[in-house]
């Protein structure tokens, strides 16, 4: 590498972090200064003012939508665990052409755009009793999580040698016993990317709360924050706080497991 | 008696078997059932509910047969949604395939700061569409917005950036890029790594140019990498919703809606339940057709390398 590429690598990196975190840094800056203070976004405040994030909490009743979509996520997260893994094992292991039927019926549900099928899933719902109920919208968030699951699972069953699959038939196991004693321990690796991959996805989701949860009561932070952006159009301060204050949790969690985002990202996204 | 013996052990081994099926029908229910009740049937019920002019909550509506098809040729507003949502899809998949592949062949280089530089590119993979689209808004706004502000400080005069439909459009195909481009380079990074160093190091001996290089050994190599990024962008951008909804709403008038947000539109502000599902199943249709269109193309790139 030439002198000059050594030089300039490390000032084209700064300049693509700075472009990258921008628009973020202007929302903070937003967020942090009084209402009265007319200088520029792009000039940060040189004093503490913390009320529109108070206001954001209050108004925007953030703590209750941070409280409400935690529960939709740990509780989508686990079915997708749970469901993802053991339907995954047998896909992995039995090769038959049911099994590849059964794989592109899995693919092609990947492809399903959530808001083709909104209105005949609503008024499903809306039958069933279910719109506004926790059940409902976990039973939907799984499933449309569910098809990318099972293949981030499959791909990484068929890297575990058959070996100890073997043994264990042998010894009169039949394929629940297998996955249950045998497979599901050596999972953690691919556990962990699925957990992060659809759990963000979850957290992160508007067009099922959307539809499906209604009240206020029940609202997920992606719909707190869009409601509170069009109830407070004019108090610019208090709405990018409460954007800001949504980005705070997946920021800690991406800075504090960045490996395991990265390569959660990319197992299984190559071979 | 050596007969009965074998027959017994038919019968046990038959029985095994059909423990072993019905295991296995245990294993693949839930999934079965959960797709089966919430998509299988709703991607039914959208076809018939698209025969019908229901409006969405009454009791009430009659069989109309193919006029929401034929009404969806001819709707200006439905040709304007589908040719944003091209933009947006095949525009994102385009802009951020190059633009991710540079960040990776960048960042596959070691230099001061990198770790730093790449967790900021791909931090705002992380954050919600939605909420992403409102951060901007505090750029784009037309008083006190941010890139305003710079504009006067280089004399140039405010610009309504959102009020214009060419240069809205872009902007949301710029915006929802620049967000996830790091998804793209992460996969390209990975993809780059399984590629030996010698192969570079031979071509390099034969005296053959960075360029064909690039060509010959590094984007067929890639091509695992090119296939899974075409493929999630395409999924993504034919879809994009949340970005819209934060920052246009499909606005002005109808010039930035893509098909998901028309949906939304035809089902929530019109009440047009049976135009909004035939929607549906043409979007459901465009994006099966591109993604598996593209798909086998790319397959057959691979192949033949």
């Amino acid at each position: 590498m030439s002198r000059t590429w050594k030089i300039m690598l490390p000032l084209v990196g700064a300049l693509l972090a700075v472009i990258h975190l921008l628009p973020i840094y202007v929302a903070l800056s937003v967020a942090l200064k009084r209402p009265t203070d007319l200088t520029s976004r792009w000039q940060f405040p040189n004093y503490l003012y913390f009320d529109h994030f108070k206001n954001a909490f209050l108004d925007g009743e953030l703590l209750r939508a941070f409280g409400n979509t935690l529960v939709l996520t740990v509780s989508t997260a686990i079915l997708l665990v749970a469901i993802g893994s053991m339907t995954a094992y047998p896909l992995a292991r039995i090769r038959s052409r049911l099994n590849r039927v059964w794989m592109n019926v899995i693919l092609g549900v990947m492809m399903v755009p959530t808001l083709s099928i909104i209105v005949p899933l609503y008024s499903m719902m809306n039958r069933l009793n279910a719109i506004n109920t926790y059940w409902g919208i976990v039973l939907i968030l799984t499933t449309y999580n569910l098809p990318l699951s099972i293949f981030l699972y499959a791909n990484f069953i068929r890297t575990i040698p058959r070996e100890l699959d073997e043994a264990a038939k042998v010894d009169g196991c039949g394929h629940f016993g297998l996955f249950y004693r045998i497979v599901l321990p050596q999972l953690a690796p691919v556990t962990a990317a699925v957990l992060i991959l659809k759990g963000l996805k979850v957290w992160n989701d508007y067009e099922f709360p959307l539809y499906f949860l209604q009240k206020p009561r029940n609202q997920t932070i992606t719909l707190a924050i869009s409601r509170f952006f069009s109830d407070t159009s004019f108090d610019f301060g208090s709405a990018s706080a409460a954007a800001v204050l949504a980005v705070v949790p997946v920021t800690v969690l991406f800075l504090a497991l960045q490996k395991y985002f990265v390569s959660g990202l990319t197992d299984g996204a190559i071979k | 008696m050596p007969s009965d013996a074998r027959s017994g052990r038919r019968a046990g081994l038959n029985r095994s078997r059909l423990v072993s099926r019905l295991q296995l029908a245990a294993m693949y229910a839930p999934a079965m059932l959960l797709f089966g009740a919430f998509v299988f049937y709703p991607l039914l019920s959208g076809v018939q509910i698209s025969f019908t002019d229901w409006n969405g909550y009454s009791q009430h509506y009659s069989f109309i047969g193919l006029d929401h098809y034929r009404k969806l040729f001819r709707d200006p507003n439905i040709r304007t949604a589908f040719v944003n949502t091209l933009i947006y899809g095949i525009g994102s998949t385009i802009v951020q395939n190059v633009w991710g592949l540079a960040y990776a062949m960048l960042f596959n280089r070691k230099f001061a700061g990198r770790t730093v530089a790449r967790a900021a590119v791909y931090l705002p993979v992380m954050i919600s569409g939605l909420i992403m689209g409102y951060i901007w808004y505090f750029m784009l706004q037309y008083s006190g917005g941010a890139l305003n502000d710079a504009m006067a400080a280089f004399g140039l005069a405010p610009v309504d950036w959102l009020a214009d439909q060419r240069r809205a459009v872009s902007l949301i195909l710029f915006i929802t890029s620049i967000q996830y481009v790091g998804q793209a380079m992460v996969i390209y990074l990975a993809g780059l790594q399984t590629i030996p160093r010698m192969y570079y190091e031979a071509a390099e001996m034969d005296g053959v140019r960075a360029w064909s290089r690039f060509r010959r050994i590094t984007l067929p190599l890639l091509a695992p990498a090119i296939i899974t990024n075409v493929t999630l962008k395409l999924i993504g951008g034919l879809q994009l919703f949340d970005l819209i909804m934060a920052l246009t709403s499909g606005g002005p008038g109808f010039s930035t809606h893509s098909f998901s947000t028309m949906i939304n539109y035809l089902y929530f502000v019109s009440q047009n339940a049976g135009y909004s599902a035939t929607l549906g199943i043409a979007l459901f249709l465009s994006i099966m057709t591109i993604t598996v269109v593209v798909n086998r193309y790319l397959y057959r790139k691979e192949v033949e390398y």
